[in-house]
């Protein structure tokens, strides 16, 4: 590769000034991590005499058997299992009713076709945290408080992956169309045999976006999952505390947090352009 | 936008969109519509009935201090958090921008607070905070200065304000990123070879060129902000102390579900909506702008 920018980039002293500058914003974002990590793998006595130390301590798999077995008000292995429940049916079931109605928006003319695409842009533009009380009068009139429908459906009412799926739709030739009806082919068949192979790339990055968009939520959960059986582990590391928080049990409430973030953190890191793709799109 | 080819039918495009339609109407349009309904009522003070009120609870609430402070608490948390976390990314990105080699790998490390719930975040700082056991907290007081978020409220501002922009730091320094790498090498060079110092052409050239995605940043940071640092708010502070963070989210659900006000909380949801609203009205005509660039 040719070098464009020799008049630009720094060479020397100014190139370690810059990699200076990076790792000083890398302590920064990695510090408070670390921390929990250290926490995580010592004792209570070593928090409890400040300053804790700064280097992992030899309580690693007694903290996190402790954590994931008994955990304090619930087995945090529960809570997991119950997060990746929500993560996943808010991402597949939002991606399901998104494509299909897409599919019939773009694809077909149909009576109240211009309403129904006014009123899901409404909805574009409510968070859930702004509606929550009747949010909850409703779940609970359904008697799917603590129950997996109760923390999914309210999160997939939004009309974002409609839209993104849409303008997706809007790209593909209109000959693919043509030619899968000169085949005879039913409009069903033209969905599951060009479309939806054609969006694979689009589905993935949006999946990625609205698996941790599911497993981070805290304040829904927080409000329907009052059986600590039913909690989520983002929201159940809060329930951790005592009500003063001079006894919590730093140790396993850090393990906690740091099986909180392993899930995300690997589909980020892990599918970084597909993550990347997925957060450009979902902001068009 | 249309196509011009599609498909016959009136039943399948029904029983395609009904799904959402069913959804969208039970878990959004008719709690919304109850949000409206409900600010208009108070109940009595059994819980019986419902009292018509007009725009009673608004008024209540516009001429009540602790609502108009936890306005101003909200603008000021916002602002900061926006200001904060967008200067860090900004710095980051633009040292990333310089490097030929290596920007990849500070940028898989830098994006892992995106995938740290505001929650997560949130219990992280505080146990850094912690008055009893945190180690900052501890080393500022061995240099004399006693730290306690619990009962200043000046320090417990600026704890979430940290805990929240620490969160938003891969996000906004994705978008700068890729922005700055959007500007052509060429132009840079071009005033480089002009004698322009770094901080002129970053002043001059970069920074201008930049600004359609700072100021799509500036929305998003906003309503961020607004809407989901409850996490941070809620594991830090529940909205003390004396309600110093108590941002209009904390409020709704404080009056909603522990002070049991459901008139209130329903007018202070309205009030969001409106805001929500105009948000997204800026955001929406600042992307119509953008599409010209």
């Amino acid at each position: 590769m040719a070098d464009h920018s020799g008049m630009v980039e720094k060479r020397g002293f100014g190139l370690w000034m810059t990699h200076l500058g990076l790792i000083i914003g890398l302590l920064f974002v990695f510090f408070p991590i670390w921390l929990a990590l250290v926490a995580s793998t010592v004792t209570q006595a070593d928090i409890m005499d400040p300053p804790m130390p700064l280097l992992p301590g030899d309580h690693f798999f007694e903290n996190y058997r402790k954590a994931l077995v008994s955990g304090i008000n619930a087995p945090v292995a529960w809570m997991m299992v119950n997060s990746m429940i929500m993560a996943l049916g808010i991402a597949f079931g939002k991606i399901v009713i998104s494509l299909l109605s897409a599919f019939a928006i773009v694809y077909f003319r149909f009576p109240g076709r211009r309403t129904f695409f006014w009123l899901i842009f409404l909805t574009l533009m409510l968070p859930v945290e702004v509606r929550i009380v009747p949010t909850y009068e409703v779940v609970a009139g359904f008697g799917m408080l603590n129950s997996y429908s109760g923390l999914i459906f309210p999160l997939i009412a939004s009309a974002t992956a409609t839209f993104l799926f849409r303008q997706f739709f809007m790209t593909v030739p209109d000959e693919l169309a043509e030619a899968a009806r000169v085949d005879g082919a039913s409009p069903m068949q033209f969905f599951r045999d060009i479309l939806l192979p054609m969006s694979r790339t689009n589905i993935a990055a949006l999946f990625v976006i609205l698996f941790i968009y599911g497993w981070n939520q805290y304040l829904w959960p927080l409000l329907i999952t009052t059986d600590p059986s039913m909690n989520t582990i983002v929201m159940g590391i809060k329930q951790m505390f005592p009500s003063g928080d001079d006894f919590a049990d730093w140790p396993v409430i850090m393990a906690t947090s740091i099986l909180a973030m392993i899930p995300p953190v690997i589909v980020v890191v892990g599918m970084q352009r597909l993550f990347i793709r997925g957060l450009v799109d979902s902001e068009k | 936008m249309e196509k011009r080819v599609t498909f016959k039918g009136l039943w399948l495009p029904l029983l395609l969109v009904l799904p959402q339609i069913v959804i969208t109407a039970v878990f959004f349009f008719y709690p919304a519509g109850q949000a409206i309904w409900q600010s208009l009522f108070i109940p009595d003070p059994f819980g019986l009935s419902m009292k018509y009120v007009g725009l009673g609870n608004f008024e209540y609430l516009l001429g009540n201090p602790y609502y108009r402070a936890s306005f101003v608490t909200t603008a000021v948390f916002s602002i900061l958090v926006t200001v904060v976390s967008m200067g860090i990314a900004l710095y980051l990105a633009v040292l990333a921008d310089r490097l030929i080699k290596g920007s990849g790998v500070y940028r898989t490390l830098l994006i892992w607070p995106y995938a740290v719930a505001p929650a997560v975040a949130g219990v992280l700082w505080l146990f850094m905070f912690n008055t009893r056991v945190g180690v900052v907290s501890w080393y500022l007081g061995l240099l004399g200065y006693d730290w306690n978020h619990v009962l200043n409220g000046e320090e417990a501002m600026g704890l979430v304000v940290v805990a929240s922009a620490w969160g938003r730091i891969s996000y906004n320094f994705l978008f700068f990123l890729a922005g700055l790498q959007a500007i052509p090498k060429s132009v840079i060079e071009a005033a480089a070879i002009d004698g322009a110092r770094f901080w002129t052409r970053f002043r001059t050239i970069v920074f201008p060129l930049l600004s359609p995605t700072t100021f799509f940043l500036l929305v998003v940071n906003i309503v961020y902000a607004f809407f989901e640092t409850f996490g941070v708010i809620h594991t830090i502070t529940s909205g003390g102390p004396q309600q110093s963070t108590t941002i209009l989210v904390y409020k709704v659900y404080a009056d909603g579900f522990v002070g049991q006000d459901l008139g209130s909380s329903a007018a202070q949801s309205v009030i969001l909506l409106v805001i929500v609203g105009l948000l997204t009205i800026v955001q929406f005509k600042f992307i119509e702008r953008r599409v010209h660039y």
